[in-house]
């Protein structure tokens, strides 16, 4: 080994150590929260992970035989960026929420946390990934290769009999494995990694301008006088569309591949995705991404035409970048330039065997192991170094998959074809993930069946090719069709013809993909996690806010027992250390876990251990189902149709209620009215047999008495017949009262002189206040007072008013004084006497039936019949009026009342 | 010696007749026009009977003749209870709190006079 390519492997070493070094301060940063990536240019850096050996060498190689044909790899990630920015951003948040760790996680979780989704996902990315290594390992081993055979060393490394690819491989591999699983608790961001990653893009692209500007600049006489060689040689022809050899549909078909590739090769994923610490990076990095690929693809054709101006041959031009400085006898920029590509190899293969390992053990293997009852290991203590054996074992996987790719094919092919292959590969995501955040009805039949054809036709359409290619298989295969089947040649597709095979292949398989992904999803049914799932994904900013609802019980211990399992102690520890802080309260083991805590439980799982095995660890220890849209819709509805009921049966009772409480208060009415009517009629009865009796006593005298003197005689004579008119009285009274009552009263209504009533009123009781001495004061207006009312009954209420005033007053020295006076819109008519007065208690009873006024009880007995104010009250308030009692200024009770005054006084008189 | 009646009723005719009878029967007779004047007029020398009404302000019949049973002094008193409430109730009523008799008006005057001249074993 000549001392160019010893300098180069001791340069690479120290490079790989310096890589370590990095990686490992900047997790020591972010154990310390101060992470030095938590900024848009060192994601901006760590996404342009896309350059890989691919871009170093294989654009030149591409250049060199098709112009600007290499562009579509890096047109489509531009448009990605520019066009498809939410599209991401919805990733992004969606991942975020739900703690996804993968793609496959993420296809998974979308899909039902369905583990076949997982592992589905998880196969086509492992084996998408292994050619796309194989270009690493086929990039740096022909690197090295070229530094010790410019030297006239051989293909193989002395001391050891394996070849360089070999080596390249186990080298990359150890580097992954010390790289990618050295914390035990793999659960987190990779902040040491990116970081690393981020210097290697610097690297790389300050290794390729340094040697474009050597090509440009020292090889010729600047980017003109390479343009003008190039022109005299032909060579500019390739800058034209039709020179790169590609139709419009290879063009479109490769930039889409580009643009998702970008996004969903798992290492793509990783750092976009899942790597990202702040979702506003993202913004930075959609114009700063680009510019990347713009500066690194800068001197792509120079370089190009370079080599090819300068002797070099089109099919080695994958070689150009270290070849040319190489040739000009300048070593250190050969070591340089290796060092370029030795960085784009290593940050692609260490990023993409994390990604590709942890779905291994956490969408494929985990969950395999876990269903394995017999293992028991639900039941194991700490799974951790489980698990990072596992992801160990996957990057070997991974990269020594690469190793037999290239081993067995890759030999044959050029970079850029074999990337291509990945590409197409990993484009069989993109329906069920791009449906899956945007269309609810997308289901897990649907994505496994449309996942599983896309896969069988790449397979067939594009990777069976390349094995014919490389001799492996029969090239009858590709030219005839299997068994003659013209119909089915892999690379013409039932006559599929002059497409570039990537275009084929992508054609077919993503519209086949599609199309059964649509079409199986739309004829079968999905599960109730499905669409829980469906919504949270498709739905996912509305979603972040509701939190979900389990059915079924765990116990505080219980959960915690299945973190420190997973995730070991420490780890878990810290998480029930934040989890009691938010609570403000220990968490005790035996209490039940509420719905927040499974939720975050399983999310910290998941972080781990991938949805899919997440949700079935949880849910064994749950014993319970979260719980589905359908199902949630039909509590709900459950719920809504009780409480509808039971608000109706409520309502039902409150009426039954209402309707009883009114019957009851009716009753009681009735009963207080029968009542009324007993006391009434038994008042009635009293009132009108006190007169009788005293009636028939004195007839009965009179009659057994015949002795008697003639004054006797006389006196009870008397007796009997003011005891008869009392009980006529008492009879017209009942009767008016009755008839008021009942409302067969005929009303005499007509207009009239309230003054003039009054008046005659007077003069009919003039009679009983001479009698009793009482001295009498009117005081009526001279002006007209009229009223609307039944005069004989107006009458009837002031007599009755008059003679209970006189029945009061004292006996000499009786005073009773009759005012009329307008107050607003009434009449008011006040009878005051100097009597004993009403005391306030009693100033409502008066005007009840037979409520007797008790005057001094040493005076004779009231003659009235007690219904005199009740029959008053009814007559007034017929006509719009209001009576009552109150203090008189002559010292006695005041009893008043009012009538409105008539309005259209001219009109009624007329 | 004359047997003495108390009349106590509200109604100036109704003490008027009664006590016109009651002379005419032969008897000594007071008058009192509310249950406090009866009362007052027990004190005493309590009469030989009672012709209690019950309708009457203050202290009716039944409240006076509740208050007479309830002194042993008075016990001798015989009380015929008038009323112009001719409901069953309440001649139990008044029964029931001591009266001796109960006489619903209107009355015959003849009856009453017999009834009374009975109680008082004068016949």
């Amino acid at each position: 080994m000549g001392s160019l390519a010893s300098a180069a492997v001791l340069v690479s070493l120290l490079y790989l150590a310096l890589l370590f070094a990095i990686a490992s301060w900047g997790d020591r940063r972010a154990e310390a929260g101060r992470s030095v990536i938590a900024n848009p240019y060192v994601y901006t850096l760590s996404l342009a992970v896309y350059c890989t050996a691919w871009t170093y060498f294989g654009s030149v190689g591409v250049a060199a035989a098709q112009g600007v044909g290499f562009l579509p790899v890096y047109l489509g990630p531009t448009l990605l960026a520019f066009l498809f920015l939410g599209v991401v951003r919805k990733i992004l948040v969606i991942t975020k929420a739900y703690g996804i760790t993968s793609i496959a996680d993420f296809a998974s979780a979308r899909y039902g946390k369905s583990g076949t989704v997982a592992g589905l996902v998880t196969i086509v990315a492992l084996v998408g990934s292994i050619p796309y290594i194989s270009l690493q390992l086929k990039a740096v081993a022909t690197g090295i290769e070229l530094l010790i055979g410019h030297e006239g060393g051989r293909a193989v490394l002395p001391g050891i009999g394996a070849d360089t690819a070999l080596i390249v491989a186990l080298v990359l591999a150890v580097f992954s494995i010390l790289f990618g699983t050295r914390h035990i608790d793999a659960t987190e961001h990779h902040q040491g990694m990116v970081l690393a990653i981020a210097f290697e893009s610097i690297v790389k692209l300050v290794c390729f301008l340094a040697v474009g500007v050597f090509v440009t600049w020292t090889l010729f006489g600047g980017p003109f006088d390479l343009l003008a060689r190039a022109e005299e040689a032909g060579l500019t022809e390739r800058l034209a569309f039709e020179g790169t050899r590609l139709g419009a549909a290879d063009w479109f078909v490769l930039t889409l591949l580009s643009g998702l590739a970008a996004l969903l090769l798992p290492r793509q994923f990783q750092v976009v995705v899942i790597e990202n610490l702040d979702i506003r990076h993202l913004e930075r990095a959609s114009w700063l991404f680009p510019l990347y690929l713009f500066v690194i693809n800068l001197f792509v054709l120079p370089i190009a035409f370079g080599g090819l101006l300068l002797g070099g041959d089109v099919r080695e031009a994958d070689s150009f970048v270290l070849a040319l400085p190489l040739v000009h006898g300048q070593g250190w920029l050969a070591i340089l330039a290796f060092l370029g590509g030795l960085s784009a190899a290593t940050a692609m293969v260490i990023v993409e065997t994390v990604a590709v390992s942890t779905m291994i053990s956490n969408d494929l293997v985990m969950p395999i192991l876990l269903r394995v009852r017999a293992l028991g290991l639900a039941e194991k203590p700490d799974l951790t170094r489980l698990i990072l054996g596992v992801r160990r074992a996957g990057i070997v996987l991974a990269i020594l998959g690469g190793y037999l790719f290239f081993h067995g094919v890759g030999e044959a092919m050029g970079l850029v074809s074999i990337g291509y292959i990945a590409f197409a590969g990993v484009a069989q995501f993109a329906p069920l993930l791009l449906l899956g955040i945007t269309w609810k009805g997308a289901n897990r039949n649907g994505a496994v069946a449309g996942l599983l054809a896309g896969f069988a036709l790449w397979l067939y359409t594009l990777v069976l090719p390349s094995f014919v290619t490389a001799g492996v298989l029969p090239t009858s295969l590709v030219t005839e069709g299997p068994f003659g089947f013209d119909l089915l040649r892999p690379t013409a597709l039932f006559g599929l013809e002059g497409l570039n095979p990537v275009a084929h292949c992508a054609i077919w398989s993503l519209a086949v993909n599609t199309g059964l992904l649509v079409l199986v999803s739309l004829s079968t049914r999905a599960s109730d996690l499905e669409r829980l799932q469906a919504i949270l994904f498709v739905d996912v900013e509305e979603s972040r806010r509701t939190p979900r609802l389990w059915r079924g019980e765990a116990k505080v211990g219980a959960l915690e027992e299945l973190l420190v399992r997973f995730l070991g102690r420490p780890a878990a520890e810290a998480i029930w250390r934040a989890e009691e802080a938010r609570r403000g309260r220990p968490l005790a083991p035996d209490e039940p876990a509420d719905a927040g805590l499974v939720e975050r439980a399983e999310r910290q799982l998941a972080r781990a251990i991938g949805a899919a095995s997440a949700r079935a660890v949880v849910a064994s220890t749950v014993r319970g189902e979260t719980i589905g849209p359908d199902a949630l819709m039909e509590i709900l509805d459950e719920t809504q149709k009780v409480l509808e009921y039971s608000r109706r049966l409520e309502q039902k009772s409150q009426e039954l209620e209402a309707a009883t409480a009114e019957l009851r208060r009716a009753n009681e009415r009735l009963r207080e009215l029968d009542r009324l009517k007993d006391d009434f009629l038994a008042t009635v009865s009293h009132e009108l047999r006190t007169p009788l009796t005293s009636i028939r006593s004195f007839s009965e005298i009179l009659l057994d008495n015949p002795e008697l003197d003639e004054a006797e005689r006389a006196h009870f004579l008397r007796i009997i017949t003011s005891e008869s008119e009392r009980l006529t009285r008492l009879i017209n009274d009942v009767l008016d009262l009755s008839k008021i009552e009942s409302g067969r009263m005929h009303w005499q209504v007509g207009l009239a002189d309230l003054g003039e009533l009054v008046a005659a009123a007077i003069r009919a009781g003039e009679g009983i206040f001479a009698e009793k001495g009482v001295a009498l004061e009117v005081a009526i207006p001279a002006e007209a007072t009229p009223v609307v009312c039944d005069r004989d009954r107006i009458v009837q209420v002031v007599l009755n008013l008059l003679s209970n005033a006189c029945k009061f007053v004292p006996s000499p020295g009786g005073r009773v004084r009759v005012e009329l006076r307008r107050r607003g819109g009434v009449f008011e008519v006040r009878v005051e006497d100097n009597g004993p007065g009403v005391p306030p208690a009693h100033r409502e009873a008066v005007f009840e039936k037979f409520h007797q006024l008790t005057g001094d009880l040493n005076t004779q007995k009231p003659t009235g019949t007690g219904l005199g104010l009740t029959i008053s009250r009814q007559i007034v308030e017929r006509f719009g009026g209001r009576i009552w009692v109150e203090d008189s200024s002559l010292g006695g009770a005041a009893l008043c009342f009012t009538l409105p005054v008539a309005e259209e006084v001219g009109a009624l008189a007329a | 010696m004359a047997k003495r009646v108390l009349v106590v009723d509200d109604e100036p005719n109704i003490v008027l007749s009664l006590e016109f009878l009651m002379r005419r029967a032969g008897f000594d007779v007071q008058v009192a026009r509310s249950g406090g004047e009866a009362l007052k007029a027990l004190e005493g020398d309590p009469p030989d009977l009672m012709l209690l009404d019950v309708m009457m302000p203050e202290f009716d019949g039944y409240e006076v003749c509740e208050r007479i049973r309830a002194k042993p002094e008075w016990r001798d008193t015989k009380i015929i209870m008038l009323t112009a409430r001719g409901r069953e109730a309440e001649r139990e009523r008044g029964l029931a709190l001591g009266a001796d008799a109960y006489v619903t008006k209107p009355f015959s005057t003849r009856e009453l006079v017999e009834q009374v001249k009975r109680m008082l074993e004068v016949a």
